[in-house]
This record gives C-alpha cells, structure tokens and sequence, in this order.
C-alpha cells in the first residue's frame, strides 16, 4: 500500500516535470527536489527486499515444518486450487448464459437437495436467457409455503416468478440435523464467500491481471478433488470425506456429490464431473454477483471518462502554470 | 510547449472550455445513481400484479387486498347499486372522465366504463381517495358508495366524486378477469 | 500568512449587500481564491483535497446506503444484499462505499507519511497535525464500526476482538465492553448503536476538518524545502494553481479507486464477511480490514507478561501506544530542520520507518505463530524505536545539508541545473492575490 503510493507519486511527478530527468548531477540540484527519482528507488528496493527476504525466510520456514508433517498437516487447503479459464473474468467479462443453464440444471438436480439459496429470487433467471414464460412454468414447479390465509393458517401454493428458491430445510437445526452436524452452507453467496488465500507475492500480480475468480476456483477444485487417497498415516475422522482442496480442514461432511452422467445435458456438452463443477461454479458467480456484467462494462466506461478528463486538466494544469517556476 | 502558445487565446479558451464541460458530464453522470437509487427496486416491481380468488364473494360484499401498498377494493355490487350507477347523468358528475386505466384516458365516467364488460356488477377499485390519499368508508354517505372521513369526500356507487374536496373519481387500476372467479391485479 | 488583509472587493450591488450583512463569499474568496500557497509544493500536498473528497463521497453514498439497510441483527446481512441485487444502481453504491473506506484510509496514510516527511509537524503546526491525528483516530472508529454493519462472519468476529480490548482494563474491563456491547457479547444491540454511531462520527470528522483547514489557513502550507514562507514571490494563489493541481491529483486518484470499484471490488475486503454473521462458529483466522493491519500485528506481537502487567494488557497498551506516538510526534522530533530533504540520516530512518509500517501490515494478515511471531515483535520493536529513539536523537546529532535561503531561491536552483522556464521564474510569481 504504501510503497505502491510512493511509486505512484515518482510518476505522477515525472509526468509533472519531465525535463527532469536522472542524467541531472548536481547534488544540491538533486537535493532541492522533494521527489528525488532516485532516492526512491532506492528506497522502494530497500523495502522490496526487506518484505521479499521476510516473506522467503516465513514460508521457507512452514515449508520445512510441512514437509515433516505430510500426514498431519495444520494449513489448509492441503492443494491450492486449480486455476481455470473462464468466460466472465478479465476486464471485459461476460456470463456464458449456456453454461449457467447448465449450472442451474446441476443445482436443481444435485445441490438444491441439501444447499438452499435463499438470496436469488426466480425473477433474476431472465439474466440466464430465460422467457418471462420459461421463468412462470419453472417457479410453479416449486411448492412455496405461504400464509398466513384469512382463516389464519399456512399454506401451500406454487411458486411465482418473485419468489426465492426455497430452501430444502425448515432451518438450519434441521438442516444440522439431516446432514451428520454440519447444515450445509447456503449458496447465493458461495463463490464470494469461499477463496483462497493468495499469499505474497501473488496477491500483487492478482491487482494487474484482475484475479476475481477465486470462489469459483475453489468451488470447482473441491468438487473434482474427491476420490483421491490421503497420504500414509493420515486420520480421516469418521463420517467425513478426504478432499485435499477443502479450505479448513483434511476432509469434510459432504461426500463426492457429482459423478459421471449424473445430469443430462440437452445442448450436447460432455457430462462428466469436471464439466458439472465446472458450470455450477460459473453458475454460483452469477448467483453471487448478478450486476458483475452491467459493473465491468461501467467500469470501462468510467475509466476511459477519467483517462480522457485527466489529459485535459493536466494540459489545463501545464497552462496555468506555464511561466511559474515551481 | 512553445513560446507562441502563451499568446495564442483562443487554444487556451478551447482548452479551459473543453475541460469544464468534461467535468459537467462527469458531475451529471455522477449524480445519476444516486437519483436512480431512489426508484422503486426490482423486488419491488415485481410485487406489481396480485391474483384473487373472488369466488366466495356474494352480491353486496366487498374484499380488500393490497396491491403496490395501497388497498384495492373488489365489490361485487347489489342490482340497485348497479342501476343507481347507471341512472346518473353523466353532466351531474364534478369529474366526467372513467378514471380506468383499462380504457383510454379520455374515456367518459358512465357506470359501465367504471367496470368491466360482462363483468358490470364488479367494482375493482384502488379505494384512496383522490383528495389527500385517505381511506374512504365503504357503503356511506349520501350516494351510497363511498365516504372519506377526512375531508367529507363523497362518492357514488362506481366510486366516482359527487360531492367534497376530491377532484376526481377514484382509479380504477390495470385487471383482468382470468377466469370467473379470478381477477389478476396489476 | 492569514493574517495579511482581505483583497475580496464585491464588484456587484447584491455582492456588497450580501459582504455588509454576512461575508461568507468574502471568507471562501479569502480562503479557497486569494489564499497564497507555497510555489513549490509537489502531487504529495494534493492529497489534501482528495481527502475531502473522499469524505464526501463517503457521506453521500453512506447516507444513500442508509435508505435502504436495516440494522437489525436477523435483517442486516439480508439488506445489505438486496443493496447489492435489488436497489437501483446498489451496487455501485455499495461497492463505492465499502472501498470507499479503503482509499479514504489509503489517502490519509499518503497525507500522514507525508507530514512525517516534511516535518509538517513541526511548530508552529503542533495543533494542525494534532487535529489530524483526531481525524485519523475519529476514521478508525467509522472504519471499524461500518465494517460491522453488513453483519458478516468478519464483521461479527472484528466486533468482538476489538471491543475486547477493553476488558485487558485492570477492575472495570468487563463493565466497560458490556456498556459498549449492550450485552455481554456482540448482538443486536451492538449493531444499533454502531449504526447510528457509524452515521454519527463522519459529521464529526467533517467538523474536525473544518478546525484543521483553519489551524491550516493561519499557519500556511507547509513545503518541500520546510523553508516558511518569505515573501510574496514564494507563494502562488490558490486557485487557479493549487485548484487545478489538486483536481489533476483528484482524478489520477479515483482513476484507482475506480479500478478497484469495477474490477475489483472485494480485493480489499474478506470472504468470511459474505457469510452471515454466526456467534457459534468463529473463522479459521480473524483479520480485521487491511487499514488496521499494522496495529493488529503490534497487539498480538506481546506474548509476554511484563512485570505486573500481563500479556493481554501489555499488547493493548501497545496498540494504543502506537498512535499516542504519533499526537507525540511534534514534541518528540528535536530537529531544527524540517524537510528530510536536508536530513540525510532522517531520510534513511523515514524509509525503514514506511518499511517497518508496511512489513507490520503483512503480519498483521499472517497466522500469529512460527516465525512471525518474532518477526512482528521485531518490528513492533523498531516502530517504538523510530519515535522514541531515532526522532529525538537525529535531531541532536545529525547535520543537516546547506539549506537555500528562501522557497524562491530553491526552485530557482532547481530550474538552473534543469531545463525550465529560467526566464519566466523570477519575474511570474503570485500573478494574483
């Protein structure tokens, strides 16, 4: 945060005075300026090394701690997740609308049996490429509980497009209850709720090259990272399930949930697990962050606006000031 | 940048102007979401149509239901209700337009265009009253429709103003009969 | 340098009967027009006027926000997604807000290292950079008590830590977080009361900024060269000089802001905070906003009892002790020079300092064990060191670099040895005012 600002400061400054450049010799020249180009790349390496050579001595450090302790291992997830492309990351993102027909398909059939979504009302499906028909016909397919009626009890009716999916569980007790302890979380916000730390010095490339998909990431490499043996020595506590991509510990509650030919895909797309994961994530992005497109296409705009406006007040700024030694 | 620049008034206008008015674009496309933000939001316009099931209503009775927060009152009316809507002079009524958002604006207030065709013994009206947004009472006053407490408004029995402060007939909003006993609201 | 007279002449009738009865047109002439700044400040002295304006954005998408959320503790969480789903342009509004708070603290950070710098702080700016330090203290309790409006796991879980320091006070510790709890942990009372307090404080904030923009205005800018203000050949008007350099300042700023709202807008924030809050289940590690990071991270480094004092209490005092340093600073630094320009040693010292900041930063974001643990104790150590050692000694025995006689006189060298406007510079000063 801070280096950063001082490196943005030496910019900005250069752009400023661009006759100004380092070849300048003059010790008492350079010792005038506020901004000494160079001091502050000297600076900005001194720290750079300083937070590099901590950062290198910590995870060197854990690394040599885990390397005794394959079988019992205290940081999680034991796999970063799996980077994968997708249709709505970079800077010009969109939702693959066939791909979260697909996802939707897959959270009706598999997920919505244990997983609520208590956020996303049937309505937003039009973002889908859903008919406003379409959307009537699949909200009546639900039953939701109402009421209360004039003679005072509950009751009830088929959905309609305002409702929100309804949840599988009365509540979370019950939730808790019909699933070992644990109430599967809810998923409206999933693909923001879960990602995975990045660590340094990824989480400063992950500003230029716009990172956002780490919930999806996530979601899609603990759905594909069932099935796989957990080293020698490793306790599994009963009634859970070893996932090496699990964010907080070696194994958890749900088991493998997708398997191969499990939902059938009208649009010919291959039906295998990696593929589910793979929609429902996107799926679960959209459930997440709805606005993400209409916020990415703003955000271009509103970038080139300040591009455009800040050329004319700087050239408005060299005119005031032209004649002004400063 | 050159010494001539300095003397040369009309690139620096140009400059000063083009600047502003990029910072006036700016300004209004600011203010924009905040304005929008005020709107009615999506949740909300969604609520925007109801269904009644008005199949337990005899003639003479009335139910209320809300519909966009305010109550919409559905009357299936008695025949002398029907025939002392009908008996009345179009040139005796203070507002002569129907008020119904079924019809086009200019339509005039008889009683069947207070209603619906097939459907006249209906009454489906957004029961405010277009004096100050008060409730009127059903059923009072000397016309034998509506009476608002809060101003002495009075209306006939197809809701239109005979008498008080209210300048206009009450709304008649957007329905539809989807089957015999259903009326689809908004 | 305020105290030179009023140049303000109404040219129009009502202008002269409005400047008779109430001259608030005269005070903002005198103030934001007239007001004669140093020729030489750098893009660091804009970062003034973009804290304003972050201020405001902030007030005015918080109060927009505040139309639509609940502060109930079964309903918060809920509205603030219907922000972010339903609500006409939410969004926007929301994620302006919540980095918002983010580049407000980014600003401010800029602005304080920046006096640190300079010595902006030093006499006769005591108060003006303890006004600041108000500021900077009013920000932290805003920051802290917005972040648990959304009601999330992170929300929750930074609530209850922090109003935990409290209870390490010796006797009335626990009396003291229940009256700030409402209870006897975070719940629905908590949540009131922050926000309406959250509501409250940023007015404060303003109120403050307007006593610090007027200690500012009677002792002047500081510059560069820490050289005060000589004559009128040092200083420049207001506007249109520093107006124009402060918008350009402005919009390269929210240029960045900008990125993050569209780009990038939970980067700077938490997962766990879009799960809703539950007061069973605490995250595996609670962190708490990037701003507060450095702090956290001097709290946890005491894991030793020191003397009577036990290790709770010890990592509290530190914490607070850390920003009591910076109310201390004017009186801590001995230097006759301001500007670390002319102090060598300073400027070595400065930047290990920013470094320090920044490593403790990390930290704070780190697990508390291994090797961390010492390292955020070394760096907890040179932080204390840098304001209780360094500042008072440098000053004692460090010798400065000749220093030019006057503002006009250092830029002037600086445009000889380059390429500027030689023949303008002496002559185009204050072309008005």
């Amino acid at each position: 945060m801070i280096p950063k600002s001082g490196d943005r400061f030496s910019r900005t400054n250069g752009t400023v005075c661009p006759e100004i450049m380092l070849e300048q010799k003059d010790r008492a020249v350079e010792n005038l300026r506020g901004f000494g180009m160079k001091k502050i790349l000297t600076s900005l390496a001194l720290l750079g090394l300083v937070a590099i050579g901590t950062g290198a001595a910590g995870t060197s450090a854990f690394a040599a701690e885990e390397a005794h302790n394959a079988a019992a291992p205290t940081h999680f997830p034991i796999n970063e997740p799996k980077e994968m492309s997708w249709s709505f990351t970079g800077p010009f993102g969109t939702y693959d609308k066939a791909q979260l027909q697909r996802g939707l398909k897959v959270y009706k059939e598999v997920c919505s049996a244990c997983h609520s979504m208590n956020l996303v009302a049937f309505r937003t499906l039009s973002d889908l490429g859903y008919s406003d028909a379409q959307i009537k016909t699949l909200s009546a397919e639900y039953t939701i509980h109402d009421g209360p009626n004039d003679a005072g009890d509950m009751f009830d009716r088929p959905g309609k497009p305002s409702d929100h999916f309804p949840a599988p569980f009365a509540n979370e007790e019950a939730a808790a209850a019909s699933n070992g302890g644990a109430a599967p979380p809810d998923m409206s916000l999933l693909a923001k709720a879960r990602g995975v730390e990045r660590g340094f010095p990824q989480f400063v490339f992950d500003i230029f090259t716009q990172y956002d998909a780490g919930g999806p990431d996530y979601i899609h490499s603990l759905l594909t990272g069932y099935d796989q043996t957990p080293p020698a020595g490793m306790v599994i506590p009963e009634g859970t399930h070893y996932n090496p991509y699990f964010i907080s510990a070696v194994s958890l509650k749900m088991p493998k949930p997708l398997s191969d030919g499990q939902v059938t895909y009208d649009d010919g797309s291959p039906q295998t697990v990696d593929q589910y994961a793979r929609d429902v994530a996107a799926f679960l992005t959209w459930a997440a962050e709805p606005h993400m497109e209409d916020r990415k296409k703003m955000g271009f705009r509103v970038l080139v606006f300040l591009l455009l406006f800040g050329a004319l007040v700087y050239l408005t700024k060299r005119k005031v000031w032209e004649g002004v030694a400063h | 940048m050159s010494a001539t620049d300095i003397h040369d008034p009309n690139r620096r206008d140009f400059l000063y102007v083009a600047t502003g008015m990029a910072a006036v674009v700016g300004a209004g496309a600011v203010a924009w979401p905040f304005i929008d933000q005020m709107r009615p939001d999506a949740s909300t316009l969604a609520l925007a149509s109801v269904e009644v099931d008005v199949s337990s209503l005899a003639p003479g009775s009335s139910l209320i239901v809300k519909w966009r927060g305010k109550p919409v009152v559905v009357r299936n009316r008695t025949e002398k209700e029907m025939k002392d809507g009908e008996a009345v002079n179009l040139s005796d009524l203070k507002d002569p337009i129907a008020r119904n958002a079924n019809l086009p604006s200019d339509a005039p207030a008889t009683d069947a265009n207070r209603t619906t065709p097939g459907k006249e013994a209906w009454m489906v009206m957004v029961q405010v009253c277009t004096h100050l947004g008060c409730i009127p009472l059903g059923q009072e006053g000397d016309f034998g429709g509506w009476f608002c407490p809060c101003h002495g408004s009075q209306y006939d029995t197809a809701g239109r103003i005979r008498k008080g402060p209210a300048p206009e007939n009450m709304a008649i909003p957007v329905f539809k009969f989807v089957s015999d006993t259903k009326i689809l609201i908004g | 340098m305020s105290e030179g007279h009023s140049t303000y002449t109404p040219k129009t009738g009502l202008g002269r009967w409005f400047d008779a009865r109430m001259p608030l047109p005269r005070l903002v002439y005198d103030s934001f027009v007239a007001y004669p700044v140093p020729r030489n400040l750098n893009y660091a002295w804009t970062f003034g006027g973009i804290l304003s304006i972050m201020l405001v954005a902030q007030m005015v998408t918080g109060i927009v926000l505040a139309m639509h959320y609940t502060s109930d503790a079964n309903l918060a969480f809920g509205s603030v997604e219907k922000i972010m789903r339903d609500v006409n342009s939410g969004w926007l509004l929301r994620y302006m807000h919540a980095n918002g708070a983010s580049f407000f603290f980014i600003a401010v950070y800029i602005h304080i290292f920046r006096g640190l710098y300079y010595g902006s702080y030093k006499a006769p700016r005591e108060l003006l950079w303890i006004l600041g330090c108000i500021i900077y203290l009013l920000m932290m309790a805003t920051g802290f008590m917005g972040y648990v409006l959304p009601w999330g796991q992170m929300s929750f879980w930074g609530a209850t830590v922090i109003t935990g320091f409290f209870t390490a006070i010796p006797l009335v510790g626990d009396w003291i977080q229940q009256l700030l709890l409402g209870g006897f942990a975070v719940d629905n009372p908590t949540l009131n009361r922050f926000f309406a307090l959250h509501y409250l404080l940023p007015f404060m904030i303003a109120g403050v900024v307007v006593l610090h923009i007027w200690a500012l205005h009677v002792v002047g800018q500081s510059n560069p060269t820490g050289i005060e203000v000589k004559s009128k050949t040092d200083t420049v008007a207001f506007t249109p000089y520093a107006t124009i350099k402060d918008a350009f300042g402005m919009i390269v700023f929210l240029f960045f802001f900008a990125y993050f709202v569209f780009y990038l807008p939970n980067y700077l924030g938490h997962p766990d905070n879009y799960t809703v809050a539950n007061p069973l289940k605490t995250p595996a590690h609670i962190v708490p906003e990037w701003y507060f990071l450095p702090f956290y991270a001097i709290l946890r480094a005491i894991t030793f009892n020191i003397g009577p004092i036990n290790s709770k209490l010890g990592g509290v005092l530190c914490l607070f002790g850390a920003i009591i340093m910076l109310f201390l600073v004017p009186w801590l630094d001995t230097s006759k020079v301001r500007s670390a320009v002319y102090r060598p040693w300073y400027k070595l010292f400065f930047w290990l300092f920013v470094a320090d900041a920044v490593l403790l930063g990390w930290l704070g974001s780190q697990p508390a064990e291994g090797s961390y643990v010492f390292m955020a104790q070394m760096a907890t150590l040179f932080y204390f060191f840098f304001f209780l050692v360094a500042l008072p000694v440098l000053g004692l025995i460090e010798t400065p670099r000749r220093l030019p006689n006057s503002i006009t006189e250092a830029v002037l060298e600086k445009n000889k040895g380059g390429s500027g406007h030689p023949a303008a510079a002496a002559a185009a000063p204050q072309t008005k005012g």
